[in-house]
């Protein structure tokens, strides 16, 4: 295959020019000898893109979503490789459910899937994975996602097991207590809408330990789906010290604010959940000057009529594979002129990389031929009834966005391309 | 029907126009008199069923919807948390698309999530009306409170309201700023700190934790139940302080100007948020709140019902 005309943009070699690419036996080659041309031109070519951040729900929740389905959103939302959270049932917490998601993964997904493992057994906060053997079965970090580990010395615990295993411990930081009942954010709409509130102290206060145990470890702690802007201005303190601690963003928390709930639409249901306008200022702050380095969808799928109930009664989350790309092209590089698309590349590639210690995210001579072909001024209408996913569980039905991917090879071979 | 009014639903006092508001208590006006007579029952809503459907336990209200749609003879049941298909695992809008199905015209719904009341309206082709969602509102009651100011004193324009208590988880208090500030009262919040926080300002009220420099100040005092079943132990330290600090005691009592109004919405913790006597005595219109509470509610039935058709 080779890919004329486009501008690639590879990163992790500082490259940036309109050249051709080659690629040959699923590498990315000197030359190739087959027919296949793809004309590039006026599009970007970058690498495979990476979202570490993404729930498939198999095992035990297929109603929401597969490993082959969340699979197929991926690569229409342009990515080669995605992570995926450890809540399934039975919790991804053992090696063998490990290896039954890698079996899935690998007979069905055209696209490459990561698991992660959890850090406490069932994902209960109460005692400790074998953090060990998941690493030996091949999981790129440990998370507890959609949990938060509450007692500070299992947490400390976990994050010295890591460090002797290698494995990045992620967090999702909600201190409970803190946070209670709240399913929207406290603060103005909370108090009109009689709905309870999670403050944003609630997550800053397990930002803030985890920053103190990546210290007290030194070892790396990635904060994920950072919502409030003390979280922002705590990462930035410590990074700035030479922490391992990181963060990351989600669309969500960029494209929307708490006044979105005021209908009761739980398609604006997330956790943590949409902040002020205060908070998403902070956040595009914390992009803009590399406080936050990944960014990640967070992709939730869940079925319709688990969503179409009761506000407080609905699950958290949406889905986001399909038009986080077009979100933060249109956000961040567009619209508040943030960041160029350079470094929106680098976000989905080279940092996930680095943090997972991933084999994947450039275009290098003799790299896995995993690439992106972007359209970074196309103007389309994310429609939730063209989504690949299982689920429609999306805020973002109807918005005009400028930016996306139009073509998505994995292993030198196109498994998605726009109609 | 009417041009001043359109809506099928009732769901929040937020969203009314001043003259929405107003014409509600007009028509309360006329419900009013209807039930000073003889006889007491008008055919406004005859052929109509009404379906309260309470998936919160309530007495008061239920009763008072119930009565009221009799007085406006349409046919009522009673529907139960506990007697409902809800306990059962259906979800709230296959109970609620059921009774539709069963050509109910108006679902009166008490539920313990915010929101819930538009959940169903935009979902069915009933009237929906709020019979207290969550902490997020509580309009019949909102509209009542209003109605005995407005029949007590003349007017609410002007007027100093001031709202005593567990503000922070009451639809009763949400309802109640929205419909005051509308009407042009200058509302006051007075409790803890911790159940009246200020975030409140920034929905154009007064917010106050020293009861005694408020009350000689006030036109209408309501008081809201102190719910400390429901309550955390971590929001005060119970009753017995709350009771020194926020209590309408006899002696606090004395400061409240002679024509000042004494208002709540029940049930009463007598001896906690106020005193047997002040509820009691000769500025309490509390009884008066549940007569003008049917009068409210029947205007109410009356005219969304009357736009479903």
């Amino acid at each position: 295959m080779i890919i004329r005309d486009g501008r690639v943009i590879d990163p992790a070699n500082g490259r940036d020019e309109v050249v051709d690419l080659a690629i040959a036996e699923g590498r990315i080659a000197e030359k190739s000898n087959d027919a296949e041309v793809i004309d590039a031109s006026g599009l970007i070519v970058a690498p495979g893109l990476i979202d570490m951040h993404v729930h498939l729900r198999e095992p035990g929740f297929s109603h929401k979503e597969t490993i082959a389905s969340g699979a197929r959103a991926a690569a229409a939302g342009g990515f080669t490789t995605i992570v995926c959270m450890p809540n399934t049932s039975p919790a991804a917490d053992n090696p063998a459910t490990i290896a039954w998601i890698k079996d899935r993964a690998a007979e069905s997904a055209c696209v490459n899937v990561l698991p992660t493992g959890a850090i406490s057994k069932n994902i209960a906060g109460e005692e400790l994975a074998p953090i060990g053997s998941l690493g030996d079965v091949g999981v790129v970090a440990i998370t507890d996602d959609g949990k938060c580990i509450q007692n500070h010395e299992l947490m400390r615990r976990a994050v010295e097991y890591a460090r002797m295993v290698g494995l990045p411990v992620l967090d999702h930081c909600q201190d409970y207590n803190l946070a209670g009942n709240g399913v929207v954010n406290e603060g103005y709409w909370s108090t009109l809408l009689g709905l309870p509130g999670w403050p944003a102290a609630g997550e800053e206060a397990i930002v803030a330990r985890n920053i103190l145990l990546a210290e007290l470890c030194d070892h790396h702690i990635h904060c994920q789906h950072v919502s409030a802007a003390g979280s922002v201005r705590l990462i930035r303190e410590a990074r700035s010290r030479g922490v391992k601690i990181s963060g990351e963003v989600c669309p969500h928390h960029i494209a929307l604010t708490d006044e979105a709930i005021q209908n009761f639409d739980t398609n604006y249901k997330m956790n943590p959940p949409l902040r002020s306008q205060k908070d998403v200022d902070a956040i595009l702050e914390g992009i803009a000057d590399g406080t936050l380095s990944i960014l990640a969808s967070d992709h939730a799928p869940h079925a319709a009529f688990e969503k179409e109930v009761e506000f407080d009664q609905a699950p958290f989350g949406i889905v986001g594979l399909e038009t986080e790309l077009g979100l933060f092209i249109d956000l961040l590089v567009h619209k508040h002129r943030k960041i160029d698309i350079v470094r929106l590349i680098e976000m989905f590639t080279v940092e996930p990389a680095k943090l997972l210690k991933l084999d994947a995210g450039t275009l290098s001579l003799g790299a896995k031929a995993d690439a992106t072909l972007i359209d970074p001024e196309l103007e389309w209408t994310a429609k939730i009834d063209n989504f690949q996913s299982n689920s429609r569980n999306s805020p973002f039905d109807g918005w005009k966005l400028k930016g996306r991917a139009v073509r998505t090879i994995v292993n030198g071979k196109t498994v998605w391309q726009l109609a | 029907m009417n041009e001043r009014w359109t809506r099928k639903d009732l769901l929040g006092l937020r969203e009314l126009s001043i003259d929405e508001i107003n014409f509600i208590l007009e028509t309360a006006d006329a419900f009013k008199q209807v039930g000073a007579r003889e006889i007491k029952k008008v055919p406004a809503l005859r052929g109509k069923t009404l379906v309260n459907f309470f998936v919160e336990p309530s007495t008061r209200t239920r009763t008072s919807f119930e009565l009221a749609a009799f007085r406006l003879s349409a046919d009522v049941i009673n529907i139960t948390a506990s007697g409902s298909s809800l306990t059962k695992g259906e979800t709230l809008k296959d109970t609620a698309k059921n009774l539709e199905a069963l050509h109910a015209d108006i679902l009166v719904l008490r539920h313990s999530s915010a929101g819930a009341p538009q959940f169903l309206a935009e979902r069915l082709k009933s009237s929906v009306i709020n019979a207290g969602d969550g902490a997020h509102e509580h309009p019949t009651q909102g509209l009542l409170d209003a109605y005995t100011i407005r029949e007590k004193r003349g007017k609410i324009d002007n007027l100093h309201v001031v709202i005593i208590g567990d503000i922070l988880f009451s639809r009763v208090a949400r309802s109640n700023i929205f419909c005051l500030t509308k009407l042009g009262a200058r509302v006051t919040l007075v409790g803890p700190s911790t159940l009246v926080p200020r975030d409140f300002e920034k929905l154009g009220v007064t917010v106050s934790h020293k009861i005694d420099n408020v009350l000689p100040d006030a036109d209408v005092v309501n008081l809201l139940r102190i719910q400390h079943e429901r309550q955390r132990k971590e929001y005060f330290p119970g009753t017995g302080e709350y009771t020194r600090l926020f209590g309408l005691t006899k002696a606090r009592a004395k400061m409240l100007k002679p024509d000042c109004l004494v208002m709540h919405p029940g049930p009463i913790n007598r001896g906690v948020e106020i005193d047997s006597e002040v509820a009691d005595g000769s500025r309490s219109v509390i009884l008066d709140q549940v007569t003008n509470g049917l009068a409210v509610r029947m205007a109410v039935l009356y005219l969304c019902g009357g736009i479903a058709t």
